[in-house]
């Protein structure tokens, strides 16, 4: 009877380690390897996404966007529905910094409007003896700061009783920076707020769908299926096509955003579909299973960490096409509505290749649209590098 | 093969079913229909309408019925190519429609035929020349491509071809040739005006496959077969033709599923702003008047138009990957 095995029926005999429990105990032999290995896996990514420069500056400039627009009424020069009926499509001032040879600080010059009366065009001309010096922190239109309280302060002024239309005006004479500057408020939440929508539609979705398997799956893979084989935007089309005229404004910009979020969590929620399904199988998660988590705890513990910087990346990745969508519905008529401004509302403004040829800033609130799209796609793609850093 | 084919063209059944069923609700979820608003509209206008007309017509097409009735008869009359009637145009809507939905389909197949003729030699040159300024330079441009909204492209090339070339860029064809049956001055008239919509439409997605084709050769590249074969002294082109170039090519095939819907999107964009005789400028203005069956028999041609895009491409990947054949499909 030499088997390591007890007789049947006798209970196992339980071999537990004297040693005291140090928890330590394995970082303490990973002393002299350096700080790579110690490194938690946020810290990693960190490192990793760091290296991507261009990456690294998209993310200032987007964070600067975001930021700016929880102060619009402060950083715009002129308010959202000031009118100059006097400068009505007048051009882009160009600010001067010398004058006669000497360094006096930014101005600009007065302008005189003329009729030409051949094609009833407006002309602007500088008025050579009228300097202008721009003010910053200085009392201006007075607006109610998030409607709680009074204020006047702008960053940017014209001189006292002067104009200063960085971006020219439009046919209201409306200051075309200052709008682009609130319009930023709206098309940028946008993005934001749809993305968010799909982000949790798709985890929620896509992570029942890949846990559980079976017919809830398969159900999920055929709508994804059908989603994605409508194109988009004559889809988005035909939905805003439905919100009722009725609307306040407000609702619209809600139910634009419901529309958005509602069509874009397909894609999300395959991701997590299939991370989901090739994670289930890795040991670590079999362990805890056998170790007795139930399901939750093994999705959100064990499963999750393991995908989430794929899914931001990818999330990040989906923003530049809301903002594009938005600004195609707006453009097109059927998104959002005055006196709601958004980029798309301001581009409606140049619809016609005759407004172009007249007064081509109009199209200037395009840049904006320009830059944060190619922000968030470099930053996408540098955070999408870094979210697996044990590669 | 032909069971792979088979097995193919049945697995698009129920998807096709549940875009109709998609469509369907979408286009009864506005409140009220055409007949509502066209009877609201004309009283404005004070004048009366013939309610007895409105009253057969919508016998005719069975708007007493409760829903789910109506789906089955707007769906049968799908399957034998009866679209329904378009109450804006008082016509069927196969004649309303008329070649729009061939020129749409023209001017989408010659996109990505572009798309791929452009993005086939830059992905290859930014993957064999990766982190030089051939590549950056590139790649930037092709960021620019996908950053600029279509239909500001679409307005500033309408407003340059005017200064450049005095030519009115909008339209598909010629004045005279519209509504003209098929000949071969409207067919060249028409390949005249294909450029500049195409062009339009294929910059974001050239941009989006040249991403993808680089990012996926380079993956190739940095294989031990490309290594050994390099190590063995293969001559550097010979090699890129011989192996990662047809790896590359499979990807090339399977991404017309992910830039047919984008393509479709940009072209109904860029058709309202250019005001071509596609679908585009006809589904947004049956969208809004609730002309339910226009807008939805487009909305179901378009959605067709992706699934058979992704079908056709699948029977090609399969053609070309003796391991798609014979495993489990696009096993991702």
């Amino acid at each position: 009877m030499n088997s390591p095995l007890p007789p049947p029926g006798a209970p196992l005999e339980h071999y537990v380690s004297g040693a005291p429990y140090d928890p330590n105990d394995v970082e303490a032999d990973n002393k002299h390897v350096g700080p790579v290995a110690n490194a938690s896996q946020m810290r990693l990514m960190w490192w990793y996404f760091r290296q991507h420069r261009v990456a690294v500056f998209s993310g200032v400039i987007i964070l600067v966007m975001y930021l700016s627009i929880l102060i619009c009424e402060f950083l715009a020069p002129y308010n959202l529905h000031t009118r100059n009926t006097e400068f009505i499509y007048a051009p882009p001032a160009s600010v001067h910094f010398f004058r006669d040879g000497e360094f006096v600080g930014p101005y600009t010059y007065g302008q005189k409007m003329t009729l030409d009366m051949t094609n009833l065009k407006r002309e602007y001309s500088d008025i050579p003896g009228d300097v202008q010096p721009i003010r910053f922190f200085c009392r201006g239109d007075s607006y109610k700061f998030w409607n709680i309280f009074e204020s006047d302060v702008h960053l940017v002024c014209p001189a006292e009783g002067g104009h200063l239309f960085l971006f020219g005006t439009d046919r209201l004479g409306r200051d075309v920076l200052s709008r682009t500057i609130y319009g930023a408020r709206i098309s940028l939440t946008i993005g934001i707020l749809g993305v968010t929508m799909s982000f949790i539609l798709g985890i929620i979705i896509g992570g029942i769908a890949g846990y559980r398997g079976g017919l809830f799956d398969m159900i999920v893979q055929r709508i994804t299926e059908v989603l994605q084989s409508i194109p988009s935007i004559p889809l988005w089309m035909a939905l805003a096509t439905i919100i009722p005229l009725t609307w306040s404004p407000l609702l619209v910009y809600v139910g634009i955003t419901v529309i958005l979020g509602l069509l874009d969590w397909t894609g999300l929620a395959r991701a997590v579909r299939s991370k989901l399904l090739s994670l289930r199988e890795e040991d670590y998660v079999v362990a805890a299973q056998l170790l007795g988590a139930n399901g939750g705890r093994v999705i959100r513990k064990h499963m999750v960490p393991g995908f989430m910087s794929h899914l931001i990346a990818s999330a990040t990745l989906t923003v530049p096409g809301m903002i594009l969508g938005e600004t195609a519905l707006s453009f097109l008529g059927i998104g959002l509505r005055p006196p709601i401004t958004s980029w798309g509302i301001l581009l409606t403004e140049a619809q016609s290749i005759s407004i172009i040829a007249l007064y081509p800033w109009l199209l200037l609130p395009v840049v904006p649209v320009i830059v944060v799209i190619l922000a968030f796609n470099f930053l996408g793609d540098g955070l999408r590098d870094a979210a697996d850093p044990y590669k | 093969m032909l069971r792979y084919i088979f097995t193919r063209i049945v697995t698009m059944i129920p998807t096709l079913l549940l875009i109709s069923a998609l469509v369907f609700i979408i286009i009864e979820l506005p409140p009220g229909d055409y007949f509502e608003s066209y009877v609201a509209e004309l009283r404005s206008m004070g004048e009366s309408a013939d309610l007895e007309e409105i009253e057969i017509l919508k016998e005719r097409y069975g708007f007493d019925q409760p829903l789910y009735k109506r789906y089955f008869h707007w769906l049968g009359g799908l399957m034998v190519g009866d679209f329904g009637y378009s109450f804006e145009y008082r016509l069927p809507v196969n004649e309303v429609v008329g070649e729009r939905l061939w020129l749409t389909i023209l001017v989408s197949v010659v996109t990505i035929i572009f798309t791929w003729m452009v993005a086939f030699p830059i992905g290859i040159y930014s993957a064999t020349h990766q982190y030089s300024w051939g590549d950056y330079g590139l790649s930037f441009l092709g960021m620019i491509g996908i950053a600029v909204p279509n239909f500001i492209l679409a307005l500033v090339m309408m407003y340059f071809a005017n200064i450049w070339f005095g030519t009115s860029i909008g339209h598909l064809m010629d004045r005279e040739y519209l509504n003209q049956p098929l000949s071969w001055d409207k067919f060249v008239s028409i390949l005249e005006h294909l450029w500049i919509p195409v062009l339009i439409i294929g910059t974001a997605g050239t941009a989006g496959m040249v991403r993808r084709l680089r990012a996926n050769l380079l993956d190739e590249l940095k294989k031990q077969y490309v290594v050994t074969a390099r190590a063995k002294g293969m001559a550097p082109g010979k090699l890129l033709r011989k192996y990662p170039l047809r790896m590359a090519l499979n990807f090339f095939v399977s991404d017309i599923g992910s830039i047919l819907p984008a393509v479709i999107s940009g072209a109904e964009v860029t058709a309202i702003v250019l005001s071509l005789e596609t679908t585009g400028p006809m589904l947004i203005k049956a969208l809004q008047s609730q002309d339910m069956y226009l807008a939805g028999s487009f909305l179901m041609f378009l959605a067709f138009l992706t699934v058979i895009g992704v079908l056709v491409s699948d029977i090609a990947l399969a053609l070309l990957d003796p391991r798609i054949r014979f495993g489990a499909g696009r096993g991702e």
